[in-house]
């Protein structure tokens, strides 16, 4: 199972799992699964936040909160708190050129 | 792509009459962004409605499409949807009406599905869903002239084989490809047999189909505008995109005064005339003065409001359709999160300070429901235009103007500032306490999508103007015109020999005696008492009905009116009348619009009993604490 919808916390914490708000402004992850409940997650899947899909971190709105990401063509914003709960692998330098 | 070659999937002979629709009702689906509104707007033009469906406030249009021959199609506009998860109220509308099981409305015979060609990864998967439904569908692969530009692009013909429906590469904006629509409206229904249709339930599986339909399609999609980040890396700007915002906004707001104020006065003077010329065409009696008291002047009390109404839709829409507005929500939602509400209310609460009825129509750029009706509560706490005269008024008949901050500000500017400080925070206090408790949201988050920037279309803002406009002098105005009339009843009657009675002999001064000993803890007598219920239609409703009270024109005696009111009221009772204009909800204007947005009739009373509530506490408290320290 990619995502998981507030179940195997264990995992996760066994897991070096980072989340899309540790990414910083111009570094890009692999979307791996959401933590939250299953409508904003189906929500944020319909806006194109799909595991397995590359997200960019595009700008920090001015105070730092929201910041925008684009991700599968289209830029959308997301409050810190929600993207805390988005676990993402981090891009390597070379993943990210090889893309 | 030349438009016979740009749908596909249709028979070629047609058994039926040409020109004769084989559909009667059609929906037209998509999602939000893809330009399905556009396209409707195109298809039918001005042959269209407003309409809620019975019980939800989801607004929907319907339409009249016009082939050549002259026959007809009904258009549905459902509202914009990502999938057809009846989670939302949104989607569960479009779900109900395309399975006819929504009351009241047609199942339809066919769909329109509208997709973004710039985005038919995600947009695809939507396709899936739809045309699994079994209605014959026709997809309109919409904006192509931005694929085009951008260097994208797609091939519908394999497409429309894979899909089973006919596809066409259209633009709403330019009108290329719509031929498409009539030439499907008239072929002759073919059962779609999809050569694959997607699993549901995984969206990782749903845009692999998807991505695997684009690629069958030699889909590439165009590169995101430059010019929109390039926009974007200004208007989101750590800095600088602080203070465009500001400027935007104060822009926004010097256009409704400067432009607005004016033409409702302006406005208002013509009504004026008008209701004197009426006055002397009509005999002298009762019909004259039921049409020129109770219908003129009621309906004039709504159209007043009409100028500034639409310059802010006027400006609003250039926001949201330049995709300004979308930014905006982005930058203020930092400070709306510590009220508990996101950057999507702030527009509407600010638009609040000019007038609650288009703040309260402007909330429907809120997705969640508990969040709207949260900014609709608390957006009547925002001082309006029309608390500014009572607050001039009041103020300069019982404030001495002394310097407080040099020359410029002094104790009235003081206290004018305070009033509006009152105002918003009540409106803090009643949303935070709201949105903790009855309006909590929990599982809702701030998720804004981005779209490219613009320019906006004057057809399409043109089109949602007149809706506005009905919408506000059709459905709220037939409440104001009822009020209105109640009030001039209570005020003319009874009638002896056939001539009204004095002011204090009529049915509103019974009232107002009536409900003195309810207001006297405030400091109020009759006269203010029949005041206040007169505001109760509109608040600045009071001067004029103040200044008949004491037999005084209001306009020519501003003077004598500030002077008679001195012998009603204390300097304690001055302070509790305007600590209650600032929260009572005395509009009736907003009632009906709070009643036509919610679709029912609870949140308008529920926001009238609290607002007086807090009005009525407020203004005993302000009155006795002032008796305390002024008298």
């Amino acid at each position: 199972m990619v995502f998981n919808f507030m179940k195997h916390h264990a995992i996760k914490s066994v897991r070096t799992l980072r989340t899309l708000c540790d990414l910083g402004v111009g570094e890009s992850g692999i979307l791996e699964d959401f933590d939250m409940p299953q409508a904003i997650a189906e929500h944020l899947m319909n806006l194109g936040f799909v595991p397995g899909l590359e997200v960019l971190v595009a700008r920090s709105g001015p105070g730092g909160n929201p910041r925008v990401y684009r991700v599968d063509g289209t830029e959308v914003a997301l409050r810190r708190d929600l993207s805390r709960c988005i676990g993402v692998r981090p891009l390597s330098d070379a993943e990210a050129e090889a893309r | 792509m030349s438009v016979p070659v740009s749908i596909q999937g249709l028979a070629a002979s047609s058994p039926h009459v040409p020109g004769t629709p084989v559909y009667k009702t059609v929906a037209v689906v998509g999602p939000p962004n893809a330009g399905k509104t556009t396209l409707f707007n195109r298809l039918t033009g001005l042959r269209q409605k407003v309409g809620n469906f019975p019980g939800v406030t989801v607004e929907h249009h319907t339409g009249t499409y016009r082939l050549e021959s002259g026959a007809e199609v009904s258009l549905i506009d459902l509202p914009g949807v990502y999938s057809l998860n009846p989670k939302s109220e949104d989607e569960k509308v479009t779900v109900d009406v395309l399975n006819g099981e929504m009351p009241g409305a047609e199942r339809p015979d066919a769909i329109i599905l509208v997709l973004d060609s710039n985005n038919l990864n995600r947009h695809l998967v939507l396709a899936g869903r739809v045309i699994s439904l079994g209605l014959p569908t026709l997809v309109l692969l919409n904006m192509s002239d931005e694929l085009h530009k951008q260097g994208g692009q797609v091939d519908v013909l394999p497409l429309a084989r894979q899909l089973g429906t006919p596809v066409a590469l259209v633009s709403a904006v330019t009108g290329e490809g719509l031929g498409a629509v009539a030439t499907f409206l008239v072929a002759t229904p073919q059962a779609p047999e999809p050569l694959e249709l997607p699993i549901f339930g995984d969206p990782r599986h749903c845009r692999e189909w998807a991505v695997r339909m684009g690629t069958h399609a030699a889909y590439r999609r165009g590169a995101t505008p430059e010019w929109t980040r390039r926009l974007d890396s200004i208007f989101l700007h750590k800095f600088w995109g602080g203070i465009i915002f500001a400027v935007v906004i104060v822009a926004v707001f010097q256009t409704i005064f400067s432009l607005g104020q004016p033409a409702s006065d302006l406005l208002q003077h013509v009504l004026d005339n008008v209701a004197v010329r009426l006055g002397n065409v009509l005999p002298a009696g009762i019909i004259n003065s039921l049409v020129v008291n109770g219908v003129w002047k009621g309906a004039g009390s709504v159209l007043v409001f009409l100028p500034q109404i639409l310059l802010l839709f006027l400006v609003i829409g250039i926001l949201e359709d330049s995709g300004y507005l979308a930014r905006a929500a982005v930058i203020s939602d930092k400070v709306m999160a510590k009220v508990g509400l996101n950057g999507k209310s702030f527009i509407p609460l600010l638009s609040a300070y000019g007038c609650a009825v288009p703040a309260i129509m402007a909330t429907r750029t809120i997705e969640n429901k508990r969040d709207r009706i949260a900014t609709i509560l608390i957006a009547p706490f925002m001082t309006c235009s029309a608390r500014l005269p009572v607050y001039t008024m009041v103020i300069a008949a019982f404030i001495p103007n002394h310097p407080v901050l040099g020359p410029v500000v002094g104790t009235r500017a003081v206290a004018m500032l305070s009033l509006y400080v009152l105002g918003f925070a009540m409106a803090v206090i009643t949303a935070r306490a709201l949105k903790s408790s009855v309006l909590r949201s929990r599982d809702v988050a701030f998720i804004m999508e981005l779209p490219p920037y613009r320019w906006p279309m004057w057809k399409s803002l043109g089109l949602r103007l007149m809706d506005r406009a009905n919408a506000f002098i059709f459905r709220a105005g037939t409440v104001i015109l009822g009020v209105s009339i109640l009030l001039w009843a209570l005020t003319y009657l009874p009638m002896h020999n056939g001539q009204p009675p004095d002011i204090a002999d009529s049915a509103i001064s019974h009232i107002g005696h009536f409900i003195e000993p309810a207001i006297r803890p405030l400091g109020f007598n009759w006269k203010i008492g029949v005041g206040l219920l007169s505001s109760f239609a509109a608040r600045e409703v009071i001067i004029a009905t103040m200044g008949t009270l004491h037999g005084v024109d209001p306009e020519s005696h501003a003077m004598a009116l500030q002077q008679a009111l001195k012998s009603d009221l204390t300097p304690a009772g001055a302070i509790a009348l305007l600590v209650f204009f600032a929260f009572a909800m005395q509009c009736m204007s907003t009632m009906a619009v709070v009643r036509r947005e919610t679709n029912s009739w609870k949140w308008p009373i529920l926001q009238f009993l609290y607002m007086t509530t807090v009005a009525y506490v407020a203004a005993f408290v302000a009155y006795r604490i002032t008796l305390l320290y002024w008298n």
